[in-house]
């Protein structure tokens, strides 16, 4: 998460899963979109929910619910898909819903607690303050196994 | 001057370079006489040099330059083309390929350069043949390379010292400048200057040079065209060049270039330069060079008029002296461009099928009308940009004239290679990948199958095999054959190998007919040669050659006849972008299985469902079918139960077949192949995904891994 560092202050995009709220760095959000037609795909890892056709180009979509071991929940109409690339590889991540573009003074944002329990540790790297509201950082390159997926090539 | 910007540009012409230089050479090993194939060795040796001198590859300038040398000796004297010259070419083109390909990875990596520079030299002097020994120490051990090559280059040195103690003409000048009086052509001294503040002398020397050659024959330069390049010269230098042209065009010529000025241009007349070198040449020496020379000048004569009278000269002179190379203006264009344009048009090929459906639920003659007309366009649009995908398949074929001779020799066989259809067009993207596979077919052939000339002789063939590679249009496929007229592939041999290595049972092999006995070539681990030798034989090959083939669509199979020889069929699809697909349901969701691989679809009975050690099997006219239930190996969730009528797709990839088991076909539609991302690579079983029609995604079955 070098790029954060550069900056006095990071652009966020918060979102909410489970009744808590998360944020990734806008940097990675190419756009956000109501939820499309998903094609279930066969034998892939438990958490792709499978692939959605955007504007012409088939694009893999996570849940992140599933990815972060959470109980599954029926799709409402704030469900939302949020667009990520991640070093060429685009992506699409099912969320409960996305609340705000925040801003996050760099001074704010402290390490991860050690008794997260409800969610893997790697996903995290930090978590911000604004006010009285958490946010949780996520890691987004962990998320997407983006490392085993530059092995398999 | 930053050169990076021209980087690309220099890669791609080096290697179009070096691939003339590899076909020319051999061509002139089969022909030595023939000046013109010479001149253009020469030419596009020349323009390497110029080429990488300017941007600063000392490695590949000097080498080119050196090969160079030894071809101007061969223009003097074409009984020169010997084996080992033409052998020590090769070499050099290999190393200056590496070099090229070092540049890629960056570095200017210098190779052997620096042996065969030497090499060259020697064969420059004519001591190739006469000094084998030498130079085969020269080859071999390290140690006393640095002190043959100390003397060698003293010598050679002493030599240049010589020749260059003045602008000395020597007696193959002067034949050329005889015979140029004789052909009225002009013989001229010309001073050139550069500008006081021109940067990158090199480039504009050799533009001097270029534009000289393209007018006629430049004999001489003082300094040394090698030294012009390493910008070894203050302002000024010296060249005697013989052309038609005026003095006044020739200046009009140079001074085009910028930062060049003509300081004095002279005629230089014969019988002084005679009397000033105070020596006449023998008569002997005259007529040896005289048929070079002969030539060399007429190549200028006809390069001549042919500005002003092509046809007639062609045909007239009725010789093939001047064969140029026809240029087609051309665009090179990125291959991600092409690309970006081929999923443009995918896009249109999806919406179009959108409009088609639609229209299906109106009665507006007019919209029908319209789609259509669209319908006609996207087709044809389609159509050309797939063309402009297409290269012909020469680019590949290219290469193995030379791979064969080299291996032909090395084997010590004699084969004749045929090759056709060389214009025959394929998609970019198979080109790139069909290389390989055919390379390691042709060495099998020439290997395994091709028998040693004395064998051959015993058996009443012919003692040079024919090799066939032929590329042609079958239908929507592009089929390539590699042929030989060798031993053929003996199958009972086969089984007893595979047997012997353990790959089938006696049993098994029992059962195999004669074409499947053939087919156990294509397993892994197989290998029938007695020896590993360096060419094949490790049996690693056939069956990557088959799963290259079928990574591309395409398939291959093998005709072979005892002592007859052996054929290699390769069947590969034109296009891997746009496919024919079958469309299926499974439970609630859409498959599409490309049509290609599709044999037939049936409906057979619940009832007909045999298990066969635990596999379902069913017979379909006699045939046992193994069946493959989609929504099982999908695992497609599901409601209801089985119908009591299933129906049916039996595929086919190589060999084998397969029914899979769908549970109601939609009908054929043409599909865009999208990848389905990075993250899901490698997913078994799925080959891709394609845009439906109603904007819905569905996968393609990739079938070779569902039998």
């Amino acid at each position: 998460m070098d790029r954060v560092d550069f900056y006095d202050e990071s652009q966020l995009v918060a979102f909410t899963l489970d009744g808590e709220e998360y944020a990734i760095n806008i940097h990675y959000v190419q756009e956000i979109n109501r939820l499309l037609n998903i094609t279930r795909v066969p034998k892939a890892p438990f958490y792709v929910e499978g692939v959605i056709n955007l504007r012409g180009n088939v694009v893999p979509v996570i849940d992140l619910r599933k990815r972060f071991s959470l109980s599954p929940r029926e799709t409402t109409d704030r469900t939302r898909i949020i667009i990520v690339k991640v070093k060429d590889i685009t992506v699409g991540i099912i969320v409960d819903g996305v609340s705000e573009v925040i801003g996050l003074a760099n001074g704010n944002i402290e390490p991860p607690p050690g008794l997260q329990g409800s969610l893997e540790q790697e996903f995290i790297y930090g978590v911000g303050k604004i006010d009285e509201r958490l946010l949780i950082l996520i890691n987004i390159e962990k998320v997407l196994a983006i490392e085993s997926v530059e092995d398999k090539e | 001057m930053d050169m990076s910007q021209y980087l690309d540009m220099f890669l791609e012409e080096s290697r179009e370079h070096l691939q003339t230089l590899n076909q020319k050479i051999l061509e002139l090993e089969d022909n030595p006489h023939n000046v013109a194939v010479l001149d253009e060795i020469f030419r596009s040796a020349h323009t390497l040099k110029g080429m990488s001198a300017t941007m600063g590859f000392e490695g590949i300038a000097e080498l080119t330059h050196e090969m160079e040398n030894v071809l101007s000796n061969l223009r003097g004297s074409p009984s020169a083309v010997t084996t080992k010259v033409v052998d020590l070419l090769f070499k050099c083109l290999d190393s200056l390929e590496n070099m090229v390909d070092a540049i890629v990875s960056g570095g200017d990596n210098k190779g052997n350069g620096e042996e065969l520079i030497q090499l060259l030299r020697l064969a420059g002097t004519g001591e190739l043949d006469r000094e084998e020994k030498k130079v085969k120490k020269i080859i071999e051990p390290k140690e006393n390379l640095t002190k043959i090559l100390q003397e060698e280059e003293e010598r050679e040195n002493q030599q240049n010292e010589e020749l260059l103690a003045s602008f000395n003409i020597n007696q193959y000048d002067l034949t050329i400048l005889r015979e140029a009086d004789r052909k009225q052509l002009q013989a001229y001294h010309i001073n050139v200057q550069l500008d006081a503040s021109c940067v990158m002398k090199a480039a504009r020397t050799f533009m001097v040079f270029r534009n000289l050659e393209e007018a006629g024959e430049i004999i001489k330069s003082v300094p040394t065209a090698q030294e012009l390049e390493e910008e070894k010269f203050d302002r000024t230098f010296q060249v005697v060049v013989v052309t038609p042209d005026s003095k006044e065009e020739v200046i009009k010529t140079l001074e085009s270039i910028a930062e060049v000025e003509v300081l004095s241009i002279t005629d230089i007349n014969i019988d002084e330069v005679q009397t000033q070198k105070g020596q006449e040449l023998s008569k002997d020496e005259f007529l040896d060079n005289a048929v070079a020379v002969e030539e060399k000048l007429e190549v200028v004569h006809i390069e001549d008029k042919r500005d002003s009278q092509k046809q007639e000269i062609k045909t007239a002179t009725g010789k093939e002296t001047v064969k140029k190379t026809k240029i087609s203006p051309t665009v090179r264009v990125d291959i991600e461009r092409l690309d970006n344009l081929m999923n443009l048009v995918g896009e249109l090929v999806i919406s179009k099928t959108r409009l088609e459906q639609i229209s299906t639920t109106s009665d507006l003659a007019e919209l029908n009308e319209t789609i259509e007309h669209i319908d006609r366009i996207t087709t044809d649009l389609q159509t050309v940009v797939m063309k402009v995908r297409m290269v012909p398949i020469e680019q590949v074929f290219n290469r193995f004239p030379r791979m064969v001779r080299d291996l032909a020799k090395e084997l010590g066989k004699e084969i004749n290679l045929i090759i056709e259809g060389k214009e025959t067009e394929l998609d970019r993207t198979v080109i790139d990948e069909i290389g390989d596979p055919l390379v390691h077919l042709i060495r099998n052939a020439i290997d395994h199958g091709v028998e040693q000339p004395e064998v051959r002789r015993q058996m009443n063939k012919p003692v040079e095999a024919v090799l066939r590679l032929v590329a042609k249009h079958e239908g929507n496929n592009v089929v390539i054959e590699v042929e030989d007229d060798g031993r053929g592939i003996d199958a009972g041999k086969l089984k007893n190998k595979a047997i012997q290595k353990g790959l089938i049972t006696a049993k098994e092999a029992e059962q195999l007919d004669e074409q499947g006995a053939v087919n156990l070539i294509w397993m892994a681990g197989f290998t029938t040669a007695e020896q590993v030798s360096d060419i094949s034989g490790r049996g690693v090959g056939l069956d990557a050659v088959r799963t290259k083939i079928e990574s591309l669509s395409g398939s291959v199979e093998i005709e072979t006849q005892i002592n007859k020889g052996t054929k290699f069929k390769i069947r590969l699809p034109l296009t891997l972008a746009i496919i024919q697909a079958l469309l299926v349901n499974v439970g609630d969701e859409i498959y599409a299985i490309p049509l290609g691989a599709i044999d037939e679809t049936t409906s057979i009975e619940q009832g007909h469902i045999k298990k066969v050690q635990n596999q379902e099997v069913v017979l379909l006219r006699g045939q046992v079918l193994p069946l493959v239930r989609l929504d099982q190996v999908l695992e497609v969730p599901r409601a209801g139960t089985h119908t009591e009528e299933l129906y049916v797709v039996v595929v086919r990839k190589g060999e084998k077949k397969a029914g899979l088991i769908v549970d109601s076909l939609i009908g054929q539609q043409e599909i865009v192949i999208k990848s389905p991302g990075k993250l899901l690579q490698g997913i078994c079983g799925i080959a891709g995904a394609a845009i439906l029609g109603n904007g819905q995604v569905s996968l393609i079955l990739d079938v070779g891994t569902l039998l």
